[in-house]
């Protein structure tokens, strides 16, 4: 600003300008107009676009998990296309947490969750849980010397609790036997943000490790020693990708996407199991689930019996208010049936788009779960379906 | 004159240093600029500029709905906070000769200096949580203002005070009332000052980024409603650039190409347009430095 | 002071009282008419905007953070642990990522900028000197993420293949160098910090430099003193209350910088002296927890954001006290000039 300050002089030294005589017109004509044309834009866009508003277009916001992210804007896209262009999905990602705490606040209509929620939270709130795929977390790798990494449970922990620090700890050889394991340092990569996947990784961990269960403990954000955090599941999954020698727990989806490595987890049986959709919809073939606004929180497919059982696998879900009228939100009746529809394609015709995205498809017994509840939901107590 | 020698030495020593220190300093705009137009520019195209951003990572996308919004958050915050930044200079300038003008200008600087996540907590806790406004337009635009008022101020101010008293005192001796005086007269001359602080102001908040994230959040469609979300160029590269789809990670540079893009044209026209008016004081600074060097 | 002492002076030559005059709450005698009091106030209300608002956002930050501030008390700020899980906050790890980022931004950023103002102001072919200000004032215009986005993929195969090595490799015994170069550190945070500060301190040392008086340099050069002699002895000895404050303001700069370094630093929770391992400052830690935080955390949150706010602020206000005393206007705004 002293610049501006300096070359103010010369305005002084080059005269003054009247009012009338318009001076440097050019200028303040080019200014104003290129202020106002941004204002003017500004007006018509938001005239043109809440007009066309007017027509019936109902947006629909969601935010939370990444786990799902992919699949869900999937969704968005072809149900935009499926409505005429009438109902738009905005699903903001952000990790489950941030799901919660919007949806909680009633700034979205919709959350995205990997973590279901604690049995007082659903009923305390009012939510309900339409688990919407199957997804597995897979512990990718950046150490191109070894094609084929084979982990357990116990290792694992122990690699992110920083006990194992280095690629060929007798550990891991133990595992891998005839590989020449590279004697660099691992670097552990985890997520910055709070998370589904964290909470469906570190509850396995917990099941399988008590150390690090007593130390770490199951959450959406775990205070892992010694870290690069990275944001989302696209954030872990690139950073692993750009780390040497790096280790991190991603969704299947983002590992085989990006062709990103990942290990074979030993499961409950005893066998070394490489992560796809058929092994984890493996993981949720005994499950035994409650209705869509009961309990979830027991809800758990983690290290599940089953010769070829995924370990790591979870239901992820979309939380949405039993009742959806309330003052906060004022959500609309239209936009209320909207949503309703919108979940019930997307848990029929939706599941369609699970199979070339990675993700697992709901089976059926989860399919009749989700119909009830959907059909469950009211709206100033009318149910909505 | 041994001694002669090494200070001369020294003397080219210390200026190889200086100019070293340029040249580094140099080094990250270029280098900024040839990898923002190396990678960002393969992705625009017309479609590019006009399809909205999907986030699936699908070929198709755009980065339309994120120009519009940006324009739509930079014109909605200009509309808020150009009059109150124009008007606070004034009043400083014209009638802050005292402790409220004193006090006034120094909260201007301390807002100046806010963090600007801090200024999106702030925009976020009145507009989004306290006003129940929810994530939108608004909120963000609300954000962006806060930033652009003590830039436009200060500026406005610095104008106004760089006209002659004797313009000032020649208009009230000849009866034109004060709010004449100051609008029609003080103002016209100070305008260069005050549309070069708005543009910069402009340019400022057309990048900002960290106060989006708590306020405009994000929307993939065309949104344009004051009270929805919405896309910006800033926050599709934020969203974007640890994406590993290549999809994605393309379109955070082709992102980053329009907005440097917007911001650097505007500095420069800027620029471009002061330069013309000082060429005169800058040939009397010419004298003494030109002076200098033929002594040393 | 540039414009002020031009403008004062003119005063004080039109010899007409005026400069007495502006004490009161004109510059120009009192208001005539109605009109203009009605004027006068309406201005006055849109400036008291700023004040009320300024006000109005720092009381309402305290009232958001209440419920940290009551749970916590002063052990927030001496805290060392951030665990969502376990509700426990603390700002330690946080103030420390922040003060040691922006430290070594003015370590390697201030002698940089300095060589910067010294060649512009000093040295510089008078056709070289205005392109080249510009171009180092076009790097404060670049948007911070835009520099995040480049240190990601431009600077930090740098860091990771010949940076960092090679400090490793002569600075590897101190505590400041251990472990893996990874490039998603404190170091490339504190690199791309010093040079996003540049343009504030190259600008602000160059018009302190060019604010020194011909006569010092003249002096100087005239009892034979080559170039560099008149620089350090002259220039830098009168200017240096300038520079100085040209780093705080920079230092400022550093403090409250998000997004570049939420986008380089690693996001870890921990407290460390080694610059190769991830850290996390205030602001990127706000940055990267909003959008999940609610209850307890959301107002830990806020009340980081209050401890960075009052770090800038003691910042800022020391700075202008320094700048202030030879310089009236100050590039506060980053936003090109």
């Amino acid at each position: 600003m002293s610049g501006i300050a300096k070359r103010e002089e010369g305005t002084r030294e080059e005269g003054i300008v009247m009012p009338h005589k318009g001076g440097r017109a050019g200028l303040m004509i080019f200014a104003v107009l290129a202020v106002a044309a941004i204002i003017v834009v500004a007006a018509i866009a938001t005239g043109m676009l809440s007009f066309g508003g007017e027509k019936g277009t109902v947006t629909l916001s969601g935010a939370g998990a990444t786990f799902p992210m992919p699949l869900i804007l999937k969704w968005a896209d072809e149900y935009y296309n499926e409505t005429d262009e009438r109902v738009q999905v905005n699903y903001g990602g952000g990790g489950s947490g941030a799901g919660i705490t919007q949806i909680k606040d009633k700034h979205v209509d919709f959350a995205g969750s990997d973590a279901p929620l604690s049995a007082t939270e659903s009923s305390t709130f009012g939510l309900v849980h339409i688990p919407e795929t199957l997804g597995a977390v897979v512990v990718a790798y950046n150490e191109p010397s070894i094609a084929d990494l084979k982990l357990d449970g116990p290792t694992i922990a122990r690699i992110f609790m920083k006990n194992i620090t280095v690629w060929n700890d007798p550990a891991i050889g133990a595992l891998n036997p005839g590989v020449t394991l590279p004697t660099d340092s691992i670097t552990t990569v985890v997520r910055s943000d709070s998370s589904g996947t964290t909470f469906v990784f570190s509850g396995y961990l917990a099941k399988v490790s008590t150390e690090f269960d007593t130390l770490y403990g199951q959450g959406k954000s775990v205070i892992w020693p010694d870290a690069i955090g990275a944001s989302g599941n696209p954030g872990v999954t690139q950073t692993v990708k750009t780390t040497a020698h790096s280790i991190g727990y991603i969704e299947l989806a983002y590992a085989i996407e990006n062709d990103v490595p990942f290990a074979q987890v030993k499961n409950h049986d005893g066998n070394f199991v490489v992560a796809s959709l058929e092994s984890t919809s493996a993981a949720a073939a005994g499950v035994t689930l409650p209705a869509g606004d009961g309990d979830w929180s027991q809800v758990n497919i983690l290290d599940s019996p089953g010769a070829n059982a995924y370990p790591i696998a979870s239901f992820t879900y979309i939380l949405i208010y039993k009742e959806l009228y309330n003052e906060e939100s004022e959500m609309n009746k239209t936009a209320a049936e909207e949503l309703v529809s919108f979940l019930w394609w997307a848990v029929h015709d939706g599941q369609e788009y699970a199979d070339e995205l990675h993700y697992a498809p709901l089976p059926a017994s989860v399919v009749e779960i989700n119909e009830a509840t959907l059909e469950s939901i009211t709206y100033e107590g009318a149910t909505v379906r | 004159m041994n001694n002669f020698k090494r200070r001369k030495l020294v003397n080219m020593l210390a200026s190889g240093v200086a100019l070293t220190c340029v040249v580094l300093a140099v080094v990250p705009l270029i280098y900024i600029l040839i990898e923002v137009v190396r990678i960002g520019a393969p992705a625009i195209d017309w479609e590019f500029l006009t399809s909205r951003t999907k986030g699936t990572g699908e070929p198709g996308e755009g980065i339309g709905n994120a120009i519009l919004g940006t324009l739509l958050l930079v014109g909605y915050a200009s509309a808020i906070g150009l009059p109150i930044g124009i008007f606070t200079g004034i009043y400083v300038s014209e009638f802050g000769n005292n402790r409220f003008g004193e006090t006034v200008r120094f909260f201007n600087d301390i807002l100046a200096n806010f963090p600007s996540i801090v200024i999106g907590l702030l925009a976020y806790a009145l507009v989004v949580d306290y006003m129940d406004v929810g994530f939108s337009l608004i909120a963000g635009a609300f954000a962006l203002a806060i930033i652009m008022i003590p830039i436009v101020a200060n500026t406005t101010e610095e104008a106004l005070r760089m006209v002659p008293n004797s313009l000032r005192e020649g208009a009230l001796a000849l009866g034109v009332p004060r709010r004449r005086a100051v609008m029609r007269i003080m103002l016209v001359n100070a305008k260069a000052g005050v549309v070069t602080g708005s543009l910069l102001a402009v340019a400022r908040i057309a990048g900002e980024t960290a106060p989006l994230i708590l306020t405009a959040f994000y929307s993939n469609y065309w949104s344009a409603s004051p009270f929805e979300p919405i896309a910006s160029l800033p926050q599709t590269i934020f969203r974007n650039y640890n994406s590993p789809s290549e999809v994605l990670l393309q379109q955070a540079w082709g992102a980053a190409l329009v907005l440097i893009t917007i911001v650097l044209a505007i500095n420069i026209s800027v620029r471009l347009l002061m330069r013309s008016r000082t060429k005169k004081s800058k040939a009397v600074k010419k004298t003494w430095l030109t002076r200098l060097s033929l002594r040393a | 002071m540039v414009a002020e002492a031009s403008e004062h002076g003119r005063l004080d030559h039109a010899g007409t009282g005026m400069a007495k005059a502006r004490k009161h709450s004109s510059p120009i005698g009192p208001l005539a008419s109605t009109g203009d009091m009605l004027f006068k106030y309406a201005v006055m209300a849109v400036a008291l905007f700023t004040l009320v608002l300024v006000w109005f956002l720092v009381l309402m930050m305290l009232f958001e953070a209440g419920d940290s501030i009551a749970e916590f008390g002063g052990g927030f700020l001496i805290g060392d642990v951030w665990d969502p899980n376990r509700e426990v906050y603390g700002a330690l790890p946080f103030v420390f990522g922040t003060l040691l980022t922006s430290a070594m931004a003015i370590l390697i950023g201030v002698p940089l900028s300095v060589g910067v103002a010294i060649y512009l102001s000093e040295l510089s072919p008078p056709w070289l000197r205005e392109p080249l200000s510009f171009l180092v004032e076009l790097l404060a215009a670049v948007p911070s993420v835009i520099y995040g986005l480049w240190a990601m993929y431009a600077l930090r195969p740098v860091m990771v293949d010949t940076i960092e090595p090679f400090f490793k490799t002569v600075l590897g015994w101190t505590p400041f160098f251990e472990g893996e170069p990874i490039g998603l550190d404190k170091f490339t945070a504190g690199i791309i910090l010093a040079i996003m500060i540049i343009p504030t301190v190259a600008s602000v040392s160059k018009e302190a430099m060019m604010a020194v008086p011909l006569s010092q340099r003249e002096a100087a050069l005239s009892l034979g003193a080559t170039r560099y002699e008149t620089t350090r002895m002259a220039v830098l000895t009168y200017a240096r209350s300038g520079i100085f404050g040209a780093c705080i303001l920079g230092l400022g700069r550093a403090i409250g910088e998000t997004m570049a370094v939420t986008m380089t630093i690693g996001n870890a929770n921990l407290i460390s002296w080694s610059l190769l391992d991830p850290g996390q400052t205030m602001s990127s830690l706000i940055a990267n927890n909003w959008g999940e935080a609610d209850g307890l955390q959301l107002s830990a949150l806020i009340e980081i954001g209050i401890v960075l706010f009052v770090i800038a602020l003691v910042v800022n206000v020391f700075a202008r006290l320094i700048v202030g005393r030879f310089m009236k206007a100050v590039p506060t705004t980053g936003g090109g000039l």
